[in-house]
């Protein structure tokens, strides 16, 4: 779990202790003369002198892997003060097979109250069927439109471990043999389920090349929500140039790294990320201001939404918060998919750029999580990330007269400058003994 | 005056008998059929007509576009060579750096026992067809191939140039140059580049409408003006095509058809620098690694389009021969080789990668690369007095950061860091791969904007401004190499205010 690439990292080993559990002395006064410099040099250079491993439960701040979280998390009492970085529940959104039920549940309430056109603005997944218990609604649907491309993903594997397309039934017959499988035994490591998902034939390319997109999303609080959206990310390029002809190829199709640095042609030294600020800049160039704004406007509405669906069914306690990455891709019509959410995303670095990104990315997740009390809890902005979400949308302060006062923009900047530095320091000037509201 | 008929002769002579003047014969005739026509006033309305339809503006963007690419006017009675570069001892060094390059060019050719050209078979022909829009994929075996030169040995030939009427003294002092350039050549020094309208105003959405109306009115003139403030991100494809007067006519599309089908017939010896270029640079750039394939697209035709040997009538340069064996073996004939006279070298497809940006269409990018390269990147290659030519650029550079850092210079120089040693591949690619691309656009934004390459020498000595602190504490030419090795965070505009405003004070 920790960020590989930094190989200062000799945390003192652990006893049985949990990983990457850091603890102060218990003291408040204490407190703040040691998160300090935890917080300020990130947890990957926390191995120095200051922090010292500590035994079960004597933690204030734990960034755990969700193996831990399941083991131990309801045997754990936590103060007030203390900070997790997982809810109980996550799976719910990060699941595929959950997250697509939620959804879908989601989209059949918003009909029923809002009406269709409402609903559908939850079409941004493409057609899912969890297997096996949906196995015969997706052979019906399947049926229903022969010659396309379906992709199926075990539910809770990630790195695309598992995954393989498909075009024909037979390919997943011999599956479904196993595949009547019980409820209870999913919980366990052996037993997977899948998603069925519709294969989205024409990505948006660049230079024949399929990409996707990282976004990272955080959330402080599900009731009232309350979510950033982190203005870096990046674009994922596959190796290799698109083609429906050869589904085989899981090069091709699956664009990410882990997959990507076992092809052939995988040069590690070339790179296949754009920063988002390129990919938002190329896209601009291409289409024009507008239409790219429209599409990041459909983008944060897919956040909004996926976390808006697993709301009420999340269990909201005010020690978590949680670091989604979430997947998308365009199509060719530069409608945004989502694939998936990620609970955990990845934070070793592909190349130094990649560091600075995810380091830059932590450090802000450090500063809204806020274990100083520095903040006032009124601020729309702390670095890179900017208050997307919070039990309401958010809009910018600063008003385009004109445009006339009617037009509210949202409050989000993906893709673009991102002077965190600058605002961080207009943002945390010492205001001794400020409380959080 | 006789200066200004000579040219409007010359632009009409060229404008006789292309596409343009065609169609507006065309539309003249059509003209005729109006009702509003009268005999008594054919010519006032014919005219009055071909404005309000649009014609007329683009008679004036191909008139406009002529004048940027005019050879230089000179004596009647002098020769071309003369008249492209008048000193003569810069006429010799490119006379003697072309014999260089061509000769490193056949010696490669006879020890790979590679033809310099040659017809392909069918069947490859057949292949390359089917590849070509994922050349990338290809792996040739590249390793026998070198770049024929590279900058670094051009800065040689440059810091080699001296002019022989120069006595120059070997004393050091406050009033010599310092730099590594030894000829003495006119260079606008800071203030006079401040005259020049070089403030930088933001683009604000105030002026998006105005952006709109540039592209409607489709007015050259008015879309170069424009660039001079920066185009905005989503309008710079079609200022820039606007302001090259670019089309993508179905003539066009022919032409760049035509040099597609050139490329699949024959292979060429310099096929594989590009290739080798490519794989060598932008491939490994994490920007422009995706756009590989369009850059062999772009490269290989541009190698073989002879519309590229008229801007020899303005370089100074002349187009490498090559001799050819006849069909019968008995005669050699000497040939331009390659066909647009052009022979690539390490770092050249840098120039096409950050128009990958802006451009898809393989033709469309293809005529904004040409236009481009006839207008401004050959001559950071090619030896003259111009003052947006490589010598006058690079002495620029010296002398602003002499004249306005003398302390930097000076220890540089001490620890034998000449300035233009790092500079000079900033130079030589106009930023290209050392800027983010954003930036680097930025930059070209005004390149086209004041029709004129100081700026990259301006925006060169205020990298060195920039940092100059960290500069002032090196102590070797490794260590100044390592503190201006990333240049990819710099933000343009900013630094270039800095340098022309605080310093021209």
């Amino acid at each position: 779990m920790f960020p590989v690439w930094c190989n200062k990292l000799t945390l003192k080993q652990q006893t049985a202790g949990p990983k990457g559990a850091y603890s102060s002395q218990k003291k408040k006064e204490g407190v703040s003369a040691v998160l300090l410099r935890c917080v300020s040099l990130c947890f990957m250079l926390a191995s120095c002198i200051h922090v010292s491993p500590c035994s079960d439960g004597d933690w204030d701040f734990n960034w755990c892997d969700v193996g831990w979280l399941r083991e131990n998390f309801d045997h754990s009492y936590m103060e007030e003060h203390v900070r997790i970085c997982h809810f109980r529940n996550h799976y719910e959104l990060t699941r595929k097979n959950l997250m697509v039920k939620n959804l879908k549940r989601y989209r059949k309430t918003l009909e029923r109250e809002a009406g269709r056109l409402e609903a559908s603005k939850c079409d941004f997944f493409p057609c899912t069927f969890v297997l096996p218990s949906e196995y015969h609604i997706f052979v019906e649907e399947f049926k229903r439109s022969p010659g396309s491309t379906w992709i199926m993903k075990p539910v809770a594997r990630s790195q695309g471990k598992g995954i393989f397309l498909f075009r024909k039934l037979k390919d997943i017959i011999d599956w479904k043999k196993d595949g009547s499988r019980s409820e209870e035994q999913k919980e366990e490591a052996q037993v997977e389920s899948y998603v069925a998902q519709r294969y989205i034939e024409n990505p948006y390319l660049i230079a024949g090349r399929k990409f996707d997109l990282r976004v990272y999303v955080l959330v402080t609080s599900y009731i009232p929500l309350k979510a950033w959206l982190y203005r870096d990310g990046f674009a994922r390029f596959s190796n290799t140039r698109f083609s429906l002809s050869s589904i085989d190829d899981q090069y091709v199709h699956l664009t990410n790294v882990a997959v990507q640095k076992t092809s052939p042609d995988y040069d590690p030294e070339k790179g296949c990320k754009w920063q988002m600020q390129q990919l938002r800049q190329y896209l601009t160039a291409k289409h024009g201001f507008e239409t790219v704004q429209t599409l990041f406007k459909e983008i944060d509405n897919i956040f909004i939404r996926s976390l808006l669906s697993v709301q009420k069914t999340i269990i909201n306690d005010k020690h978590c918060f949680e670091l989604y990455g979430y997947d998308i891709l365009l199509d060719q019509d530069l409608k945004p998919w989502l694939i998936e959410v990620n609970a955990s995303p990845s934070l070793t670095a592909s190349s130094q750029e990649d560091y600075e990104l995810k380091y830059r990315l932590l450090e802000d997740t450090l500063h809204i999580v806020d274990m100083e009390g520095r903040l006032t809890g009124k601020e729309k902005r702390v670095g890179g990330f900017d208050l997307m979400w919070n039990d309401g949308p958010v809009y910018t302060d600063v008003g385009l007269e004109t445009l006339g006062s009617s037009c509210l923009v949202a409050n989000t900047h993906l893709g673009c400058v991102n002077d965190r530095q600058k605002q961080l320091q207009q943002l945390l000037k010492p205001f001794p003994g400020q409380k959080r509201t | 005056m006789m200066d200004e008929s000579v040219s409007i002769t010359q632009i009409v002579q060229r404008l006789k008998g292309t596409n343009l003047h065609s169609q507006l014969e065309k539309q003249a005739k059509e003209c005729l059929h109006k009702p509003e026509i009268k005999l008594e006033t054919l010519k006032d309305d014919v005219r009055r007509l071909l404005k309000a339809s649009g014609w007329e503006r683009k008679l004036q963007n191909a008139v406009y576009r002529e004048l940027h690419i005019l050879p230089p006017p000179g004596h009647p009675r002098a020769p071309p060579e003369h008249t492209k570069e008048p000193l003569a001892y810069m006429r010799k060094t490119q006379v003697n750096w072309e014999k260089r390059i061509l000769k490193s060019l056949n010696s490669m050719c006879t020890e790979l026992g590679i033809p310099l050209a040659r017809k392909r078979p069918v069947a490859e022909q057949k292949e390359l067809t089917n590849k070509w829009n994922e050349m990338g994929t290809d792996e040739p075996d590249l390793s026998k191939f070198r770049p024929v030169y590279a900058p670094k040995d051009f800065i040689e030939v440059l810091v080699g140039l001296k002019n022989p009427n120069n006595e120059r003294s070997e004393d050091l002092t406050v009033r010599s140059h310092w730099g590594l350039i030894q000829v003495s050549l006119n260079v606008r020094d800071i203030l006079q580049m401040v005259s020049l309208p070089f403030f930088i105003s933001l683009p604000s959405i105030f002026l998006m409408s105005r952006h709109k109306e540039l592209v409607s009115e489709q007015d050259s003139a008015a879309a170069q003006q424009y660039s001079r403030q920066g185009c905005p991100t989503g309008l710079r494809a079609q200022l820039w095509s606007l302001i090259l007067n670019t089309t993508n006519d179905p003539e066009d599309i022919t032409h760049y058809e035509q040099l597609k089908a050139r490329v699949i017939h024959h292979d060429l010896l310099v096929d594989n620098l590009i290739y080798k270029d490519v794989k060598l640079t932008a491939s490994n750039d994490d920007y422009y690694f995706v756009f590989e394939d369009y850059l062999y697209q772009v490269l290989l035709c541009f190698s073989r389009d002879t519309a590229v040997l008229e801007h020899f009538n303005y370089n100074c340069a002349t187009p490498p021969k090559s001799c050819i064996q006849s069909k019968s073996g008995s005669e050699q004939c000497a040939v331009v080789y390659p066909p647009n006279g052009v022979i690539p070298f390490h770092g050249f497809s840098m120039y096409v990668a950050p128009l990958c940006f802006l451009y898809n269409e393989p033709s469309k990018l293809y005529s904004v690369f040409r236009e481009m390269y006839i207008r401004y990147f050959f001559r950071l290659h090619s030896i003259s007095s111009h003052p947006s030519g490589i010598v006058s650029l690079c002495l620029q550079f010296e002398r602003l950061l002499q004249t306005h850092l003398p302390q930097l210079f000076y220890h540089l120089r001490e620890i034998g860091a000449q300035p233009l040693r790092i500079a000079f591949k900033w130079i030589v690619r106009a930023f290209s791969g050392y800027l983010s691309t954003d930036q680097l656009l930025l930059l070209w934004d005004r390149i086209l904007g004041y029709d004129s390459l100081e700026i990259v020498a301006v925006l060169a000595t205020a990298v060195f401004v920039f940092r100059a602190e960290n500069l002032m504490e090196v102590t070797s030419l490794a260590s100044a190499e390592a503190v201006l090795a990333d240049l990819s965070t710099l933000k343009v505009m900013p630094l270039l205010q800095i340098f022309l405003f605080a310093t021209s004070v």
